[in-house]
């Protein structure tokens, strides 16, 4: 069972206002999950490697050569806030 | 009675890896760029991207690893680190927590607790509050180098004390920027310390309350930092409060620490595995290669030099900087019969103060070959000049390029080698010097100086400064 208070804390991490109405919704269904896991959590797995990835593939890797970057116009076309070259966004301190 | 404390200190070190292109996209790295002109979808993490690791992060990594003589890990695995804030646009870093791909490491007297692949976090600039966090009202992004591939290097809590950590932190930097995966310069951010400060009553094996010290851009800043925190740890205990856990900066200019966040905000980075990328399991091959690519390190090379002899002092200077290392050898080559300590004695001593008086000349700058050096040497050593005489030469050697036997033959200072001429100098010395002569025969030895000073400027240095001794003895009846 997850409480309020948790639900908050992770809610604080992410930079999520919640109302009252989705606190207790939120609560109830990370309950439901959590719930979910710990059932998972019954199963035997001694002996077994952790699964890092579904798909059976390892060293996926790509050589060390330059490609393309974007323009900068075009990265900075989604910004809201675009300030000499640079993406500007509120002070995180004032935000916490 | 006061107890008596000792520091414990761990380190967490960043480096730059020097690869071409971003850890997980193929934008350049680059440093003094205008902003955001290297960026792609992935490292500003547009909606429906892959990374795909960089193999030539990989093959430093696991240099590195094995020059701090690691466990290289079969298997490697990528994690996500989540924190929200604008340096990292996709409110988590990737990194590697559970199983990196080095452990159980050393170097030198420090035990390696693991190293880590990851990718650091954008630029950011704060506007307003004159550029610091506090007061400012708006941050401005820079992703140029969001994404640059990093190794983290965490030490075991080995350290003792400030001047412990420059040391250790200078090793550690000049094995590193051997091995070529990293220009390990602090001042532009390829190299950064964090330190793990906390004391504990002498002899005790619990640990106490740690800080963190963070990211100084040198080690001379790290050592003052670390005492000053520990001066501050030792007064709070002492006064009989309690170290809190914080993050500290350290101010050089003022020599005062400031909290960075406060225990509020402390992290809860809930880590979960990077499904978007594979493991890396590297192959015999990729183990053999790192393995075979460590050039001498520093610490073998000091210790080999020690071994024909080399002060334990002018070994470290020495093996310290490649090319250093590379010009006392070439003095060695030139001439065999130089022995090394004396040949090491010159370069780190006489040669490195000339180049210092002519504006700190970068070595690799100086007119002077080795070649050159090993003749003067020889010069001295064979008594054709008076070390004296070779001072002055060297001076001309390195203002003027100019030959060693040329400057001596131009200068006359050619060693006195008759010592018939010489003895006929010394008597004349004792002759014109009455007062420290009767001085010396009185049993007041220390007096000699004076007669050998003047036999010197007699002689305009051209002396040998045993035989002078042996003559004057002689002729005041010693």
């Amino acid at each position: 069972m997850i409480e309020r208070e948790q639900v908050l804390h992770v809610a604080r991490l992410s930079r999520l206002r919640l109302s009252e109405e989705e606190i207790d919704t939120l609560t109830g269904e990370l309950s439901s999950v959590l719930d979910h896991v710990d059932k998972l959590a019954e199963v035997d797995l001694e002996g077994v490697e952790p699964t890092s990835h579904v798909v059976p593939l390892e060293n996926v890797l790509r050589s060390d050569e330059p490609r393309p970057s974007l323009d900068r116009e075009v990265a900075l076309s989604q910004a809201p806030d675009p300030h000499d070259g640079a993406f500007r966004v509120p002070s995180p301190q004032a935000e916490a | 009675m006061s107890t008596e404390y000792e520091a414990v200190i761990g380190l967490e070190i960043h480096v730059q890896l020097s690869t071409r292109t971003k850890m997980f996209c193929g934008c350049e790295l680059s440093f003094g760029d205008d902003p955001n002109v290297h960026t792609c979808p992935v490292c500003l993490a547009l909606p429906g991207v892959l990374p795909v690791t960089n193999a030539q992060a990989i093959e430093y990594a696991l240099q590195i690893g094995a020059a701090l003589d690691c466990e290289l890990s079969p298997v490697s695995t990528f994690d996500r680190k989540n924190y929200f804030y604008p340096d990292n646009p996709k409110a988590y870093q990737i990194t590697q927590a559970a199983r990196p791909f080095a452990e159980n490491g050393r170097l030198g007297e420090v035990r390696i607790h693991h190293a880590h692949l990851e990718e650091d976090a954008a630029k950011t600039i704060h506007t307003g509050g004159g550029g610091r966090i506090k007061g400012s009202d708006a941050s401005e992004v820079d992703f140029n180098r969001g994404g640059t591939p990093l190794v983290e290097i965490v030490t075991e809590p080995d350290l003792r004390s400030g001047a412990q950590v420059r040391e250790w932190g200078q090793l550690l930097r000049a094995t590193i920027k051997q091995l070529g995966v990293s220009d390990v310069n602090m001042e532009e951010g390829s190299l950064r310390c964090d330190a793990n400060i906390s004391i504990r009553p002498a002899g005790s094996d619990t640990l106490g309350t740690k800080t963190e010290l963070k990211n100084m851009n040198s080690f001379r800043f790290i050592e003052r930092g670390i005492e000053a925190e520990i001066a501050r740890q030792k007064e709070v205990v002492s006064s009989g409060g309690e170290v809190e856990q914080e993050t500290l900066h350290f101010d050089p200019a003022t020599g005062e620490l400031h909290s960075l966040r406060s225990k509020e905000e402390a992290h809860d980075y809930r880590y979960l595995p990077e499904p978007d990328l594979v493991p890396v399991v590297p192959t015999e091959a990729m183990l053999e290669a790192a393995r075979n690519s460590l050039p001498e390190l520093p610490a073998a090379r000091a210790a080999r030099y020690e071994q024909l002899g080399v002060s334990e002092q002018a070994a470290l200077l020495l093996s310290f900087e490649t090319e250093w290392a590379g010009f006392f050898e070439g003095v060695l080559e030139a001439d065999d019969t130089i022995e090394p300590r004396v040949a090491a004695n010159w370069v780190t001593g006489e040669f490195a103060a000339e180049l210092r008086k002519l504006d700190d000349q970068p070595l690799a700058e100086s007119r002077v070959a080795p070649e050159s050096l090993a003749t003067l040497i020889g010069l001295v050593a064979s008594k054709k000049i008076s070390h004296g005489a070779g001072k002055t030469v060297l001076e001309e050697m390195v203002s003027s390029g100019a030959d060693p036997a040329a400057v001596v033959a131009e200068k006359g200072l050619e060693q006195i080698s008759d010592s018939g001429e010489l003895e006929k100098i010394v008597i004349q010395a004792i002759e014109d010097n009455p007062k420290p002569a009767e001085q010396i025969r009185g049993g007041n030895e220390k007096a000699i100086g004076a007669l050998v000073g003047a036999v010197m400027k007699a002689t305009q240095g051209r002396a040998d400064g045993g035989e002078v001794n042996r003559l004057l003895r002689q002729h005041l009846g010693l």
